[in-house]
């Protein structure tokens, strides 16, 4: 664990400089002073504990408070925040002054003699009974309330002046962004190596927050983001835009963004979809104008040279060799690099009935619950998502031969792109 | 007053069976209340340990000793054994022994809808632990994955676990609407002559709008995981766009059960706090008819405020701001109980044993649940709070501090008069102390985990949680292994030890502490006249 500095903000440079601390290090001072401890482990539980105090003293803001804002909403919402926890503090301080005082001063061992009221009797006792009520009502609706509904109102302000519009769509486990403007489409999925993960190998500075993706937006442009999901319920949130909206199945959810500065912003889902929640990130570039246009033009051309893989007659092996790229993306979390799949949740393709069926009927149509259907129409109430919605007839066509001639199988036949695109 | 004089012991009279047929035929509110606080304390533990193992695998970064997937059963049955199997147990147990002892009755009014409300509660378990074992034998994939909030279209999607869930939690919703028939029955007819209902103790005011709090509840979440079964097996589309349902009609149903469950689990300690504040202060209950009217605000608005648990959602502006505000309006009554609980303890003359201790802790550390829900309450704020570490930590205050403290609380004050020995006094606030320190120790890390931006329900995370989440573990381990001096101390008691007296406690007052300790068998044959 060498590098850790990963951080949700944008600008990681200033972030890193602000930590310095590294279990490691504790750890060889602990072990070193204690004696030898065998269980293994137990030096970084001692290191836990000793890291206590340092940790609280020597760290900056960012673990304390929200990240960095860089929108309006983020920065109405760190505000608000703010002065919200300086009013419990208050609260709570002089509340609990009083309890402590209470304790200190009426102890029977410093032989206090215990009163009898149990109500307030004059009117002057009452006054002073229901003062601490009318105070917490006015914080409750003028101090909390009152910069809250503005703050309310702004966040759900989603349709004036909006420049442009993003919409995401969650599916286990991955961000689909697509640019209705330009129709840009593609698929983010996390890229931090499983072997990271299982602790094979090091960790890297953006651990777990990382995609092959990048969903990329111009700075200073009011983004209207439209979420949806195709299987259940997802949340997209990044916390250095103050933006949190769940992505429901069936549904469109709205919010919005206007990023103020270029960078690199990290966040992941947050609703509980299953056995990957916690391995789908969000990563946003926010760039200045001219380069997201110039990123724009670039993308069309890719997906221009993609969609003309289509129509060109692929061999088997250009076919599995793609396919094998996009299994690994689309489909080896659930199906196992292997193909073994992790049964019953996630049937193995490996010798399946199902991957070794017929591709089509002899007419050449679609057979239900087919190999063929199964991929592009995908299996209602599963993780098995219709991935005719997410991927192009190039990749699904590359991953179906793969499928029938890798992880085990040995089918011998191949699907086209163009027969691919005739079944949608 | 009629005085302990009243009531004779005559246990073996009527030929009780012994051994475990008396515990499995019993029909003793005093039997039926030891083996719901028994029952409950075993969960406890079995709970704790689940989230040991997520907290040990939170330990650092990377995946290191659980899956993702197991680590979804275990947050998830965590959450459904200590709110279902630990806590709500636990306040019923505390109501069958005190609730006929403080209101001067025999015993409950229904003693076989007692013994059959108990008797639920081991299969209701056993059907929620059950998938964890039936997946060592290669039968499904284990215990519910969706968090104990069965969120539609996962739980739809989910394995038999979810299935096995749903016939628990309504095993689970049946023994409680019995016990809470029974708790109101017994509060409106069986009082002793002269106690009117604004003279009743405050432990059973709480305990009666929790009963009804119950009755109105628990019918929506059975409602609502039935619609869930018939989703999973029998072809509705309550939850399923594609049907014409919708997902979130699951979390309004949900939440309509969801919220009031919060001042279910922790009304009971409401009520019980002024008992514990009033004998150490040595000093009469503050503000009772306050406290009383306090109750009923709180019960009524918690039925109104359930859309705050999903702000991020999505919802049409008048609605976010209807529910920012009604439940920014529960923070009146809930100051009204701090109010009256300080000035109970003002101008008393205090001593500081374990239940007072615990009283105490219980009042700062719900302080600080309580102040945190305020600030979750405002819909601008809760997109960062909301999902993330800090909501968690937010609710842990409630329920641990507030519900599991409040528990001790109760225990460590009635054990004494339950057992007829003083419970080791070293031990309980050697384990107060243990307690309220790793506690804290435990949670504050996880509100700046939830700042930082660490949402909840994960397996790993990215390197820059690593060091609170070190600590939040190490914080877990001591308070897990602290309440096993709980453990012992209650043992320990119930074995032997100091005889206590009849009042326990210099300050005491009420009916209860009017019976000889341990109270016999069967007590206030002969109702007490209050004057």
């Amino acid at each position: 664990m060498r590098n850790r500095n990963a951080n949700l903000h944008g600008n990681s440079g200033s972030a890193s400089a602000r930590d310095d601390w590294k279990i490691d290090d504790l750890e060889e001072e602990a072990t070193l002073n204690a004696p030898p401890i065998t269980i293994p482990g137990v030096g970084r539980w001692l290191a836990g504990l000793l890291l206590l105090v340092p940790a609280f003293a020597a760290r900056a803001d960012y673990s304390w408070n929200f990240p960095t804002p860089v929108t309006p909403i983020a920065r109405d919402t760190l505000k608000i925040h703010n002065e919200f926890m300086i009013i419990i503090t208050v609260l709570f301080v002089v509340v609990f002054a009083i309890m402590v005082y209470s304790m200190i001063k009426h102890r029977k061992s410093g032989g206090a003699k215990p009163a009898e009221f149990t109500g307030p009797k004059s009117r002057l006792q009452w006054f002073w009974v229901l003062v601490p009520f009318a105070i917490l009502l006015f914080i409750d609706f003028v101090l909390m309330g009152i910069p809250a509904f503005h703050a309310v109102l702004d966040m759900e302000d989603t349709k004036t002046k909006a420049d442009m519009v993003l919409k995401v769509t969650g599916m286990q486990w991955k961000w689909q962004y697509e640019y209705p403007d330009s129709g840009i489409k593609f698929i983010s999925t996390m890229s931090t190596p499983r072997e990271q993960i299982n602790n094979e190998a090091a960790k890297g500075e953006n651990y777990l927050l990382e995609v092959d993706n990048e969903v990329v937006l111009p700075v200073g442009k009011k983004v209207r983001v439209l979420l949806t999901a195709t299987d259940v319920i997802h949340t997209w949130w990044v916390p250095q835009f103050g933006v949190k909206r769940d992505a429901i199945p069936g549904f469109l959810r709205e919010t919005w963004v206007k990023i103020e500065q270029p960078g690199v912003y990290r966040g992941q889902c947050a609703e509980l979809c299953g056995k990957d929640h916690g391995f789908m990130p969000v990563v946003v570039r926010a760039v200045p104008e001219p380069e997201y246009v110039a990123w724009v033009d670039k993308k069309k051309v890719e997906l221009a040279a993609a969609a003309a893989g289509a129509d060109k007659t692929w061999t088997k092996d250009e076919l599995v060799a793609k396919g094998k790229e996009v299994y690994e993306k689309q489909c080896a979390v659930c199906h196992q690099a292997n193909g073994q799949g992790l049964p019953p949740a996630f049937p193995a393709l490996t010798g399946s009935k199902m991957v070794n069926g017929p591709l089509f009927s002899a007419d050449g149509k679609l057979i239900p619950d087919s190999h063929v259907d199964r991929v592009l129409n995908g299996k209602a109430g599963t993780a098995m998502q219709a991935f005719k919605n997410t991927l192009g007839d190039v990749d699904l066509a590359a991953v179906i031969t793969y499928e029938r001639n890798a992880l085990g199988n040995a089918k011998g036949d191949m699907i086209q792109p163009g027969q691919v695109k005739s079944l949608r | 007053m009629s005085t302990a004089t009243a009531t004779h012991a005559h246990d073996a009279h009527h030929g009780h069976p012994s051994g475990i047929l008396r515990w499995l035929t019993t029909t003793n509110h005093k039997d039926i209340g030891t083996m719901y606080l028994t029952f409950a304390l075993i969960m406890f533990f079995v709970g704790g340990l689940m989230i040991l193992v997520v907290r040990a695998e939170l330990f650092e970064p990377g995946l290191q000793l659980v899956q993702p997937e197991f680590f979804n059963q275990l947050i998830g049955v965590h959450a459904l054994v200590m709110i279902f199997a630990a806590l709500m147990p636990a306040a019923t147990g505390f109501a069958n022994w005190q609730i006929p002892l403080m209101i001067g009755a025999p015993d409950m009014a229904l003693p076989r809808l007692n013994n059959w409300g108990f008797w639920l509660l081991p299969p209701a378990a056993t059907l929620l632990t059950l998938p964890f074992v039936l997946a060592l034998f290669g039968i499904g994939e284990g215990a519910i994955a969706t968090g104990w909030t069965f969120y539609a279209p996962l739980s739809v999607q989910g394995g038999i676990g979810v299935d096995f869930a749903i016939f628990a939690v309504h095993i689970l919703g049946i023994s409680s609407i019995m016990g809470s028939i029974n708790i109101i029955v017994t509060i409106f007819n069986m009082r002793a002559p002269g106690m009117t209902m604004m003279k009743l103790p405050l432990f059973a005011w709480g305990w009666l709008i929790t009963a009804f709090l119950l009755i109105a509840t628990i019918p929506v979440l059975a409602g609502a995981v039935t619609m869930l079964l018939t989703d999973r097996h029998f072809g509705t589309h309550f939850f399923d766009a594609a049907g014409g349902g919708d997902p979130i009609l699951f979390q309004h149903l949900f939440w309509f059960f969801g919220h009031p469950e919060v001042y279910i689990l922790l009304l009971p300690v409401w009520g019980l706090i002024p008992h514990v504040m009033s004998t150490f202060s040595r000093k009469p209950i503050y503000g009772y008819k306050a406290q009383v009217y306090g109750f009923w605000a709180i019960g009524a608005l918690s039925v109104v405020v359930w859309a705050h648990h999903f702000f991020t959602a999505g919802m049409p502006v008048p609605a976010l701001l209807y529910f920012m505000y009604s439940t920014m309006l529960i923070s009146l009554p809930l100051a009204v109980l701090f109010f009256c609980w300080i000035a109970t303890m003002w101008r008393g003359a205090m001593t500081f044993e374990t239940p007072m201790l615990f009283a105490l802790g219980f009042i700062v550390l719900f302080g600080i649940a309580g102040l945190t829900g305020l600030v979750l309450a405002d819909v601008a704020a809760d997109a960062q709070y909301h999902h993330s570490y800090f909501v968690v930590a937010h609710f842990h205050y409630a329920l641990f501090a507030g519900g599991i403290m409040g528990v001790m609380t109760g225990v460590y004050y009635w054990l004494p008069k339950w057992t007829g020995h003083m419970y080791d006094e070293k031990l309980g606030k050697l384990h107060f102390w243990l307690t309220a320190i790793s506690f804290n120790l435990t949670f504050i890390p996880q509100f700046f985990l939830g700042l930082a931006g660490m949402p909840r329900r994960i397996p790993d995370y990215a390197l820059q949680f690593s060091e609170f989440n070190a600590i939040s573990t190490v914080g877990a381990f001591i308070l897990g292994f602290s309440q096993l001096i709980f453990a012992w101390n209650v043992w320990k008691t119930v074995r032997g030890g100091k005889k206590a007296t009849d009042k326990v406690w210099e300050g005491a007052s009420g009916l209860e502490w009017e019976l000889p300790s341990p109270p016999p068998y069967h007590s206030w044959e002969t109702q007490p006249v209050l004057k």
